[in-house]
């Protein structure tokens, strides 16, 4: 099939950017959609000119890298799914497809679709971990979880951190990647110890990020490519209230 | 004889220590110097590569105290490519009853390995085995559940006890997030830095020690030094060589083969693992292979038509003209022996004529029968996610008709040479997970890669680090020293090389032309001639890609197409070094099948007369054949037979 893209193209992040148009040419419905763009970065390497920059990595779905906003949807238009695992099938020949990066304040472009999303890293910093130093663990079955717990917890782990849901909102809220991680860590009894610190510290720091606030659009569920539930944004709130009137007896 | 010559083993020291193999760990321990807490703080590691084995020493040793600087290619440390691995993790728990035990594990992957590995570092593998699912359950991975709240187990490929843990498909993804956020809670304490979108490009060595890197800074293109009193390399294995592989595309084998050209022996690079599981290839635009847990190999039977070139559909195919060539051949293991056998069973048929698919380059893998007696739920809970990907990519659906298979390149057993310590014959360096060469031997099972990355960071590095730390004098050293200038200078040159070719060609045209060559030559099958072939060839594509390579842009930016080149080049040295490698080894061993030495039935038949060795090799400059230097594998537990799953 042939198809025409609209590809931001944008230097570095100190420079202007803009919407250039590129013809991709003969390309295979089974080919994924990055290949598809590595098919048209190829032909513009042999011409000496310079690639579109995109993140990508494990291309299978898994690493959170891969970050393409396709005709207006983060990850493209098959519901859960990452821009990596999309097909050329899912388009017609002839089609205009238009690329762009993550938008967030936080995620500021380094260069045409490429975005720094070091927040996320900053916010798990915060709090998104267990604090058990290595050798000091007991068996692992003295600690028993029930089957549901370890299934919702599991649910909520399945997080790939790549940020579409912070792309997707119109507040550019990073509620549904934090409500995960807190979701995941409140859902087992290892996490309870620091139940109530972690919840305070993670949204502490998401406004400072530069993250908005969650007003239940719902399109980070809608987008998420692991399929993560604002059922935990629920959670992530109850959380957070708890540990809020906690504080407030001590 | 091929270039390859031998001399004394001169810089192979494998410190192993002396005693029953079961007490060796502890009193190796036990005889290690111990640094005083308080002057931990004053050593800088630094570690490169954030996967499993990276992350988890970080956050280990910053935990002790130590001062760790962190390294790695992605924009976040949780990307590392340990993240994709499916099905599991080993441990000798034996919760499930079922005889297993360290001495079992021990056994069973040195057996696995074709007694091509170390008894000392196995056995220390299975001994600590067990307390990395501890440690993974108290940092909260979400490991898979009885209902009584305990820890599910499965069989895993190759395995007749079920001593594997997982976390549904996801297993790698959840472990790497539980060392990910210990390393991170780390970062919060202020012991550990993170530098991502760093690509470490050069080793600095200064007076015959490893102290310090340079990294390229992938956004400015900027080339940085780091100071270091030791350096870890977690960089993973070189499986991407052949082009088309399991791996993530910036998988790279570039810090370990510089490591490699400044002073590190690189030991069994043929050992290669294919895997037996993966979608096949669909075209030419192909940018990788997408792998299928071999859990799946538990339910599903493999099997192709008896006819040559049948072209029915599946369905159509009753089940007298089936072969289902792993349970005729194996009637024991079945469609569970080991990768290596399972991939190479699945070339044969492919070669015989076989294959299935468009191609002809597949195999069936029907979950008919354990539909049948299983039901949809328990297939779906089991493999859900594996049958909706499989979906996903070919637009079939494997609960109506049988999954199409092939082996794909996945795994590098062969590293960098490690000692007994995990440090490399450059003292200062050390080497953990899939860059190195320890513990797997010729062939590497299912579910132990997990393993080993975090055996290596949480329960081994930290220990031996110590050690070396304790014993070697180290001067002070900074990046004002005139080493880091002079790396920084060769390696902008080097760089500004590759920018001015301005030739014709992709980096990628020619990694492919290499993976191809190398995958049809030096992959699953092996002979003298196709490897002398290679030999002949990649001097040639080197000389080629140095010519006629075009990378656009300059140094001084965000420039993917650079990084790539940069990596090419190495592929372009790397490949001819584990040709070499294959060619000396003229016997089968696990994942290196001669074709000129088989049995009978066509199994890989070992010569431990004359090959019971570990075989390192060093870099004698560029344009010169490298040196090979052996160490010697004695077996006094494990007594070396031909290996059988019949």
């Amino acid at each position: 099939m042939n198809l025409t893209l609209k590809v931001w193209r944008q230097k570095d992040g100190a420079s202007r950017g803009a919407l250039e148009t590129y013809a991709a040419r003969d390309i295979s419905p089974d080919a994924s959609f990055l290949e598809m763009i590595d098919i048209v970065n190829e032909e513009l390497i042999r011409e000496g000119k310079d690639p579109i920059a995109f993140d990508n990595d494990c291309r299978e779905g898994i690493c959170g890298t891969c970050s393409l906003v396709v005709n207006g949807r983060a990850h493209g238009p098959q519901r859960n799914h990452t821009v990596c695992t999309l097909h050329m099938r899912h388009f017609k020949d002839g089609d205009v497809i238009v690329v762009e990066p993550w938008r967030s304040r936080a995620f500021p472009v380094i260069k045409d679709c490429v975005v720094d999303r070091a927040a996320l890293d900053r916010l798990t910093a915060a709090g998104g971990y267990i604090s058990v130093p290595t050798g000091s663990a007991v068996d692992a079955n003295a600690i028993l979880v029930p089957r549901d717990s370890a299934e919702k917890a599991m649910d909520a782990a399945a997080c790939i951190g790549c940020g579409a849901c912070v792309a997707a909102c119109p507040n550019a809220s990073v509620s549904l990647f934090l409500a995960a991680k807190i979701s995941q860590l409140a859902l087992l009894p290892q996490g309870q110890p620091e139940r109530e610190r972690r919840v305070k510290a993670m949204t502490a720091l998401m406004k400072a990020e530069g993250f908005g606030n969650c007003s239940w659009e719902r399109e980070c569920e809608a987008t998420c490519p692991k399929d993560i539930k604002i059922a935990n944004i629920s959670r992530m709130n109850r959380e957070f209230l708890l540990a809020a009137l906690s504080s407030a007896e001590h | 004889m091929n270039g390859a010559s031998t001399k004394d083993p001169i810089k192979m020291n494998a410190a192993i220590p002396d005693g029953p193999i079961q007490e060796k760990w502890d009193k190796h321990r036990f005889d290690l110097k111990l640094i005083n807490p308080a002057n931990k703080r004053k050593y800088e590691i630094l570690v490169v590569g954030t996967g499993l084995a990276g992350a988890s020493a970080a956050a280990a040793l910053s935990e002790l105290g130590y001062k760790v600087k962190v390294f790695c290619i992605q924009d976040s440390p949780r990307r590392a490519h340990s993240i994709a691995a499916q099905g599991g993790i080993n441990a000798a728990k034996n919760y499930p009853n079922d005889s297993d035990s360290v001495w079992r594990l021990f056994y069973d992957t040195v057996k696995g390995g074709d007694y091509r590995a170390r008894e000392a570092n196995v056995y220390r593998l299975a001994q600590v085995s067990n307390a990395i699912i501890d440690h993974c359950v108290a940092l909260g991975v979400p490991f898979a559940r009885e209902y009584g709240g305990t820890l599910s187990n499965r069989s895993f490929g190759g395995a007749q006890v079920s001593r594997t843990f997982y976390a549904r498909g996801q297993t790698g993804q959840q472990l790497l997030l539980g060392a990910y956020s210990a390393m991170m809670r780390q970062v919060a304490a202020g012991g550990v830095e993170v530098f991502a979108r760093r690509e470490m490009v050069e080793l600095v060595v200064i007076d015959g020690r490893a102290r310090g890197v340079v990294c390229r800074n992938l956004v400015t293109g900027k080339l940085e030094s780091y100071a270091g009193h030791a350096v870890l390399l977690c960089t993973g294995g070189y499986g991407n060589v052949f082009y088309l592989s399991t791996n993530a595309i910036n998988s790279n084998a570039s810090a370990i083969w510089r490591c490699h050209k400044k002073g590190a022996l690189f030991a069994n690079p043929c050992y290669t693992q294919i895997h037996p599981t993966c979608i096949p290839v669909s075209g030419d635009y192909q940018s990788k292979l997408t792998l299928m847990s071999e859990s799946l190999r538990n339910d599903g039977r493999i099997w192709v038509p008896k006819k040559k070139l049948d072209g029915r559909k599946p369905s159509e195919i009753p089940e007298g003209e089936r072969d289902y060539f792993l349970e005729r051949k194996y009637p024991s293991f079945g469609n569970l022996v080991p990768r290596d056998v399972a991939s190479r069973n699945a070339k044969q048929v492919a070669d015989d004529g076989r294959g299935v698919g468009s191609t002809g380059f597949a195999v069936y893998l029907d979950f008919a029968d354990s539909l049948k007696r299983l039901g949809v739920d328990v297939i779906r809970e089991r493999y859900g996610n594996l049958f909706e990907m499989y979906e996903h990519i070919t637009s079939e659906d494997p609960y109506q008709s049988p999954m199409r298979i092939y082996p794909a390149a996945h795994y590098t057993m062969g590293g960098l040479w490690v000692d007994y310590n995990l440090m490399t014959s450059i003292p200062g360096l050390f080497a953990l997970g899939e860059a190195n060469f320890s513990d797997h031997g010729a062939n590497r099972l299912g579910a132990s890669a997990l393993m080993q990355g975090l055996a290596d960071g949480y329960f081994i590095a930290p220990y031996t680090l110590g050690g070396y730390l304790g014993t070697a004098r180290l001067d002070k050293v900074d990046t004002i020293h005139p080493a880091f200038a002079e790396v920084e200078g060769a390696v902008r040159e080097r760089l500004q090389k590759l920018l001015s070719i301005k030739g014709k060609r992709t980096p990628s045209e020619f990694h492919r032309e290499l993976g191809k060559l190398l995958w049809d030559n030096c992959g699953m099958g092996r002979n003298e001639a196709g490897l002398m072939k290679c030999l002949a060839a990649i001097p040639q594509m080197r000389e080629r890609y140095w010519k006629e390579v075009m990378v656009p842009g300059t140094n001084e930016e965000f420039n993917q197409a650079l990084e790539r080149a940069d990596r090419v080049a190495d592929y372009l040295e790397l490949s001819e070094l584990l040709v070499r490698d294959a060619l000396h080894r003229k016997e089968s061993c696990g994942g290196h099948f001669r074709e000129e030495s088989q049995t009978e039935e066509g199994e890989a038949k070992r010569d431990d007369a004359n090959f019971s060795y570990v075989g390192a090799w060093e870099f004698a400059g560029a344009g010169r054949d490298p040196v090979l230097h052996k160490e010697p594998l004695a077996f006094e537990y494990v007594k070396p037979s031909q290996r059988s799953y019949k």
